[in-house]
C-alpha cells in the first residue's frame, strides 16, 4: 500500500472517531432540551406512566395556558422594566465615566480606573447583607425598584473596562480638531465620541442584558412577593405550587428560555459577540 | 507667563470635566460596593437575626467559630475542587469541539447551534431543569440506564456523587462559552499560517500540535483564570439544583453564606462567612494577578 492511500485511511478513521465522539457531546447537550419541550407538553401523570421520552399524547400547550393564565406574564414584565431602566442608567453612566477614563489625563486617572476595575472580582455575596439591610430601610425592599441600584452597579465594572478600551481606539485627531474649532468637554462627547461608540455600547448592551435578564442573587434577597418577583424566580414560585406536576414547570422553563433563543435567531453573531465580551482581558 | 496659566486653566477644566463625568459611577460604587463590604466585616462582630433591633456585639467571636468551622472549610473545598474539575474538564472538552468546528467548517454548521444551545439558558433555569432530569424517577439518566436494564441512578441524593452531577453539569453550562472563546481564537490564527503549514507536509494532527495549540496558549490561559475566578463565587446553579445538599456534600462558600444569613437568619455569622469569603477570594486573586506578572515577565 502506497503511502498516500494509508495517509488517506487515516484521516478517514480520525474523522469518523471525531464524528462520533462530536455526536456523544451532541446528545449530551440536546437530550436535556428535548426532555423539556417534550415533557411540557404532557399531562402530569402521562410523563411518569410512559416514561419521559415518549411522545406526548397531543401537542395542545394546556400547561402553557395554565401558567399564562396564573400570571406568568407579571414576572415577565417585571423583567422587562428592570432591565429596561438598568440599562438605561448603566450604559449612560458608564459611557460618561469611559470618556474621562480613556481620553483625557488627570492626576488620579490611573488609581480610579484601578478601583473601578478591581469590582470586577467582588464576590456579591459580600455585599447581600448590607444591601439587604439598605433597601428594608429605604423601603423599597420587595418592590422592583430594589434591585436597580445592584444590578447597575454591579455591572459597571466590566462595561468601564470593555468601553474604556473601546474609546481609546478612536483616533485622537477627531477630538482635537473638533476643540480647535471651540467645542468644550462635554460638545465632544456628546457630538463627537458618543456617537462613535455606538457599537461598543450595544455590545455592552447585550452582554450586561443577557446577565441581568438572568440574575438570581439579588432578586432572590431583595424581593419576596409576587408583586416584585422577575422572571428567574418565577420557576421557584411555581414549582411551590406545582409541586408534583413536573411537566408544568418544564413549560415555565421553556418560557423562560423562549425570550432567548428568540434574542439569538434575530441577533445571531452580535449575540455570540455580547456574550463574549465579558472574556476580552488581555 | 500666559503660557502657564493657559496650561493651568486647560488642566483645571479637565478636572472638573472628569469629575463631573466620573461622579455617577464612583457614587454608585460607594453606596453598593465599597461601603457593603465595610458593613458586611462590622455586622460580622455581631450576633443579629437581621430582623430585629438588638444586635449583640460579641467581638471576633464569629470568626472564631468559623475558623473552626468544619462545614466552611468543606464548602471552600468543594469551591476548589469544582475549580480543579471544571478547568480539568471544560478546557480540554471545548479546545476539541473548538477544533472539531474549526476544522470540520460549514458542514459541521448544526453541531455548532447545537453545543451553543446551553448558553441560551440561564443559570437558574439549567439548574431546575437538571434537578428534574438527573432525579432518580423521571430523569433522564435513569431513564437510560433502565432502557439497558440497569436499575435507578440516584445522582442528586448521595454524598459524593451528587458533587460529580454538579461538577458534570456546570460543564454542562460552560464549555460551549469557552469553545466559542476558542472558536474566535482559531479564526485569529491566520489561514497563511494554515496553507503554509500544510504545504510543507504536515498533517492536520501536526497543524494542532505544533502549530494551533501554542498560538491559543495565551487564549486558553485567560479561560483558564475566568474559570478560576468564577469557580470560586459560583452559586445560582447549584443553589436552585441542590441546595448544597444532600446534607453538606455540595455547598459551597456562597449557597453556605446564603443559608446561613437568609435561610437560619443568623445574619452576624452569615456576614462573617461573606467576609471570611471575601478574603479568601480576593487572596487567591492577588495570587494569581502576581503569578501572572511574574509569567509575563518570563514571556516578555
Amino acid at each position: 500500500m502506497d503511502k498516500y492511500v494509508k495517509e488517506k485511511i487515516k484521516s478517514r478513521a480520525a474523522w469518523a472517531v471525531a464524528f462520533i465522539l462530536a455526536s456523544v457531546w451532541f446528545l449530551a447537550t440536546v437530550l436535556p432540551f428535548i426532555y423539556m419541550v417534550m415533557n411540557s407538553f404532557k399531562g402530569q401523570f402521562e410523563m411518569l406512566k410512559k416514561g419521559v421520552f415518549q411522545l406526548p399524547d397531543s401537542w395542545y400547550p394546556a400547561n402553557y395556558i395554565d401558567v399564562l393564565q396564573k400570571g406568568i406574564s407579571s414576572y415577565f414584565i417585571h423583567s422587562v422594566i428592570v432591565l429596561v431602566i438598568s440599562l438605561a442608567i448603566l450604559l449612560s453612566i458608564t459611557a460618561c465615566a469611559s470618556y474621562p477614563l480613556s481620553r483625557m489625563r488627570f492626576k488620579l486617572r490611573n488609581a480610579v480606573y484601578a478601583l473601578i476595575v478591581a469590582g470586577m472580582s467582588i464576590p456579591i455575596h459580600v455585599t447581600l447583607i448590607p444591601i439587604f439591610k439598605m433597601s428594608t430601610k429605604l423601603g423599597v425592599y420587595d418592590s422592583i425598584w430594589a434591585l436597580i441600584g445592584p444590578y447597575v452597579t454591579f455591572t459597571i465594572p466590566i462595561s468601564c473596562y470593555i468601553l474604556t478600551s473601546f474609546m481609546a481606539t478612536i483616533p485622537k485627531e477627531v477630538e482635537e480638531s473638533a476643540e480647535i474649532d471651540g467645542c468644550n468637554k462635554f460638545r465632544n462627547f456628546f457630538s463627537i465620541i458618543l456617537p462613535l461608540s455606538k457599537s461598543g455600547l450595544s455590545t455592552l448592551a447585550i452582554y450586561n442584558g443577557v446577565s441581568i435578564w438572568n440574575e438570581f442573587s439579588f432578586a432572590n434577597t431583595l424581593t419576596q412577593s409576587k408583586r416584585a418577583k422577575t422572571l428567574p424566580l418565577a420557576i421557584q414560585s411555581f414549582q411551590g405550587e406545582y409541586t408534583m406536576n413536573i411537566p408544568v414547570i418544564m413549560a415555565v422553563l421553556v418560557l423562560t428560555v423562549l425570550p432567548m433563543i428568540a434574542l439569538f435567531i434575530v441577533l445571531q453573531d452580535k449575540l455570540v459577540k455580547g456574550l463574549m465580551a465579558g472574556a476580552v482581558k488581555g | 507667563m500666559d503660557n502657564v496659566s493657559l496650561l493651568n486653566s486647560r488642566q483645571k477644566s479637565t478636572r472638573i470635566a472628569a469629575t463631573v463625568f466620573l461622579s455617577p459611577v464612583i457614587l454608585l460604587m460607594l453606596i453598593y460596593i465599597i461601603y457593603p463590604i465595610f458593613s458586611t466585616f462590622e455586622i460580622s462582630l455581631n450576633e443579629w437575626n437581621g430582623i430585629s433591633a438588638n444586635k449583640v456585639f460579641v467581638g471576633l467571636e464569629n470568626w472564631k467559630t468559623l475558623v473552626k468551622d468544619e462545614v466552611f472549610w468543606k464548602a471552600f473545598l468543594n469551591n476548589i475542587i469544582l475549580m480543579v474539575c471544571s478547568i480539568l474538564l471544560q478546557m480540554p472538552l471545548a479546545v476539541a469541539l473548538a477544533t472539531f468546528l474549526d476544522a470540520g467548517g460549514k458542514k459541521v454548521n448544526i453541531y455548532k447551534v447545537a453545543w451553543f444551545l446551553p448558553l441560551l439558558m440561564s443559570s437558574v433555569a439549567i439548574g431546575f431543569l437538571f434537578s428534574y432530569a438527573l432525579a432518580t424517577t423521571g430523569g433522564i439518566v435513569t431513564t437510560i440506564s433502565q432502557a439497558f436494564g440497569g436499575g435507578k441512578v440516584d445522582l442528586l441524593g448521595r454524598a459524593p456523587q451528587a458533587l460529580y452531577a454538579v461538577i458534570f453539569v456546570v460543564a454542562w453550562q460552560y464549555t460551549p462559552f469557552y469553545m466559542i472563546y476558542f472558536l474566535a481564537g482559531y479564526s485569529n490564527i491566520s489561514i497563511d499560517i494554515y496553507e503554509a503549514t500544510i504545504i510543507d507536509g504536515a498533517t492536520r494532527g501536526q497543524y494542532f500540535r505544533h502549530v494551533a495549540l501554542p498560538l491559543l496558549r495565551p487564549v486558553i490561559y485567560t479561560a483558564c483564570i475566568l474559570s478560576l475566578i468564577g469557580s470560586l463565587k459560583y452559586f445560582d446553579l447549584i443553589y436552585v439544583m441542590t441546595g448544597g445538599g444532600p446534607g453538606t456534600a455540595t455547598d459551597l462558600m456562597a449557597t453556605y453564606m446564603y443559608k446561613m444569613s437568609f435561610k437560619t437568619f443568623r445574619m452576624g455569622y452569615g456576614s462573617t462567612v461573606a467576609a471570611g469569603m471575601f478574603v479568601l477570594v480576593t487572596g487567591i486573586a492577588l495570587v494569581i494577578q502576581r503569578l501572572l506578572k511574574v509569567r509575563d515577565s518570563v514571556d516578555g
